[in-house]
């Protein structure tokens, strides 16, 4: 089943909005932020600033040296009895997968939680051709029953609260689900358990790939995620290259970045480490291992030097949390699984200004995700580009912007940029609003101001300093 | 030899608060600083580079760049935005070791926003004001992440006589401005403005102010549709209040 991603109009997403998701979405970041600010305190700034500019170098040698490493990487699975397998695009990922389950006769599926196949819509082309899946991580469990995609990218079912998952798995599972966490996490545990028994594939993604021993590392909480990689006979873990970190010291680095910047824990309760099928028949675990390296338009964002630092990402979702704009609208509105500040300098890219114009503008360039980035993501400097790349175009793509836009932009800039013409603009405008103006204000305006009046008054224009200045010191003062 | 500084009015507040520069020059001067006006300039280029179009931002630099190259001295601004365009993003519009690039350059090195310019060049923190007010600082974006001005500001406000500065919840978070973001956006922009009005409403301030014209704008519109009685106002209203006024 091939997908073709529809047009992301940012704009009326952010319109439909339901009135209950800001809140949820507030205090359930604002809990993650304040357990963040304790863990980064508890270390002191210094040394977090210093660990945050290793994680930034770690990373940006990593997709630096991205083809040595990932054939470093590639050989040393190989060498431990892993089958290596690169999917250059989305639909050769997904039929990478689809001919390893249909070796395998695979009816069930489970996966753990993983954000490259969310990226590549592997769900809906497994269920296509017959295959059940099912979400083993506790929040894409909940969102899977709900029937859509993870509204953050660490915590994907954040916004619910605990009466609506109840109700979810009264629904869903008809059972007698009570409103308590505790009940709930046990309810799905239960379900989860058979099914974790008679899955004949686990499918993982993985947080990172250290190149010296081909290990596949995943951060998790729930050991959910452990039982899809040890349970089920058969195992594919679906990694991005950018993934790619060169050894085990970089490793410790960025793993002391990622808890503590996700879920402001020292360190998750699962670090997971797999370097390979058993060895031995007295080893357990899956008889085959099987790692499915996606690039998806990685190596294209490689090639834009204002944008590589986007594949730094270690997607710890704090860019999310901290984010005011991903605050008011939480993750749907994105259009893309991976949302937030992070997630639009990535899908933005991925899929093209075509389908994903509008991402780059959804952000007002406070600058907090640059701040909070445990890995220094110039993410506001990424963004400046690839608004450019919309209005302008640049090397890799060509301009998207309607060609009004653009004609108003260069007719603004004529005005703006002839001193004679700003003023006289400056005293038209005063002219011109008089019949708008009322206290100092004008409350409304015609289109497109009326965007911003439909929120809130228009100052009048006042320009009169020229004037005093000249009034005061005459032309000939000098400057 | 006096301190010579050149105002880098900046549209919006030239456009919307005439007398904040005013009050600028008047507090510059009574500090002992010759002022001078660049009468060619316009705009820096802001809202034209954060929109994507590069080029016609850099043709605004050249004109800034041509208006101030003339002139000596520090060149002073009551604006973190523009400020930050002219450290951050001006030597980003021409090839490194152009000639246009090392005026950028040496532009960015003599411009400073007002805040800064009182605490760092005139080594001032109590400028004589008197404002016998509940004032909530909120700080605005680039002047806080794109030029580090977390403390100058505060300071400049806590040494005013009179003052009670009172913490702002989300003192930091966005105000929903964003430039163009206000109007490509409205609807999220509307919530993040409403958010900090509420949470200027819950201080009990009477004033809340700030350091960019941008946000002024927003946070004294969102006050005043809420009918609240909370006024907005630009620090160097507050600097300028009082027994020092100008």
């Amino acid at each position: 089943m091939t997908q073709t991603p529809a047009t992301i109009d940012f704009r009326r997403n952010t319109q439909q909005v339901p009135l209950q998701m800001p809140a949820a979405v507030q205090k359930a970041t604002a809990k993650f932020l304040g357990t963040r600010a304790a863990v980064v305190d508890a270390l002191g700034n210094e040394y977090w600033q210093v660990l945050r500019q290793a994680g930034h170098d770690i990373r940006l040698h990593a997709i630096t040296y991205i083809d040595h490493y990932l054939a470093q990487a590639e050989q040393a699975v190989t060498r431990a009895g892993g089958q290596v397998h690169w999917a250059r695009d989305a639909e050769e990922a997904r039929r990478i997968l689809l001919d390893i389950a249909a070796r395998h006769r695979v009816k069930l599926a489970v996966k753990g939680k993983s954000m490259a196949t969310e990226e590549i819509g592997l769900n809906h082309a497994l269920q296509a051709a017959g295959i059940r899946v099912l979400e083993t991580d506790l929040g894409e469990y909940i969102v899977q029953l709900k029937g859509v995609g993870p509204a953050h990218i660490v915590v994907p079912a954040f916004h619910l609260s605990k009466e609506e998952i109840a109700a979810l798995f009264r629904d869903k599972l008809g059972v007698d689900a009570p409103a308590e966490a505790e009940k709930l996490t046990q309810i799905a545990r239960m379900k989860l358990r058979e099914e974790f028994l008679a899955a004949e594939m686990g499918i993982s993604g993985g947080n990172f790939l250290v190149a010296e021993t081909g290990t596949i590392v995943t951060v998790t909480n729930e050991g959910n995620g452990r039982m899809c990689t040890t349970v089920p006979p058969v195992h594919v873990a679906v990694v991005g290259i950018d993934k790619v970190v060169p050894d085990w010291e970089s490793l410790t680095v960025l793993l002391k970045l990622l808890a503590r910047s996700a879920t402001g824990q020292k360190l998750s309760c699962y670090t997971q480490f797999i370097s390979g099928p058993p060895r031995s028949e007295a080893e357990t675990g899956p008889r085959e291992m099987h790692l499915v390296l996606l690039d998806n338009g990685r190596t294209r964002i490689l090639q834009t030097p204002e944008c590589r630092e986007t594949l730094l990402c270690i997607r710890c979702g704090a860019c999310l949390n901290i984010c005011p704009v991903y605050n008011n609208v939480g993750g749907y509105a994105y259009g893309y699984p991976i949302s937030g500040p992070t997630g639009v300098i990535f899908a933005s890219q991925i899929l093209g200004p075509k389908l994903a114009g509008t991402l780059p503008f959804a952000s007002t360039l406070c600058g907090a995700c640059n701040d909070i980035c445990p890995v220094k993501i110039p993410i506001t400097r990424i963004l400046l580009h690839l608004r450019r790349r919309v209005v302008e175009g640049d090397e890799s793509e060509p301009a998207t912007a309607p060609v009004s836009l653009r004609l108003g932009a260069w007719v603004g800039a004529l005005a703006l940029g002839s001193t004679g013409l700003y003023r006289l603009g400056s005293k038209l405008l005063r002219r011109l609003q008089a019949p708008f103006v009322s206290g100092g204000w004008m409350a409304d305006l015609p289109a497109p101001l009326n965007r911003w009046t439909m929120s809130r008054p228009f100052p009048a224009f006042a320009a009169d300093f020229r004037q005093w200045w000249r009034g005061r010191y005459g032309k000939a003062r000098p400057e | 030899m006096a301190i010579k500084a050149q105002l880098f009015i900046t549209c919006l507040a030239e456009q919307f608060f005439p007398d904040v520069l005013k009050r600028m020059v008047g507090l510059l001067e009574r500090l002992g600083v010759q002022v001078g006006f660049p009468e060619e300039q316009t705009c820096c280029g802001q809202p034209f580079f954060n929109s994507g179009y590069r080029s016609q931002a850099r043709d605004l630099a050249v004109k800034w760049l041509k208006v101030f190259g003339r002139t000596d001295g520090f060149i002073v601004s009551p604006s973190g935005s523009c400020v930050d365009m002219v450290h951050h993003h001006f030597p980003q519009l021409f090839p490194p070791g152009s000639p246009k690039h090392r005026r950028a350059v040496d532009a960015a090195a003599r411009t400073f926003e007002f805040t800064q310019f009182l605490v760092h060049q005139l080594k001032v923190t109590d400028v004589g004001a008197r404002f016998p007010h509940k004032v909530a600082y909120h700080a605005s974006c680039h002047l806080l992440r794109g030029l580090s001005a977390r403390e100058e500001p505060k300071a400049l406000l806590q040494a005013v006589e009179g003052l009670e500065l009172v913490p702002l919840p989300g003192e930091e978070t966005c105000c929903g401005f964003g430039g163009s973001f206000s109007v490509i956006y409205p609807e999220v922009s509307k919530a993040m403005m409403e958010a900090k009005v509420r949470a200027i409403e819950s201080t009990g301030a009477e004033v809340v102010a700030a350091g960019d014209a941008g946000c002024i704008m927003n946070i004294a519109g969102g006050l005043q549709k809420a009918g609240s009685p909370v006024r907005a106002m630009h620090l160097i209203e507050i600097l300028t209040a009082g027994k020092g006024a100008s």
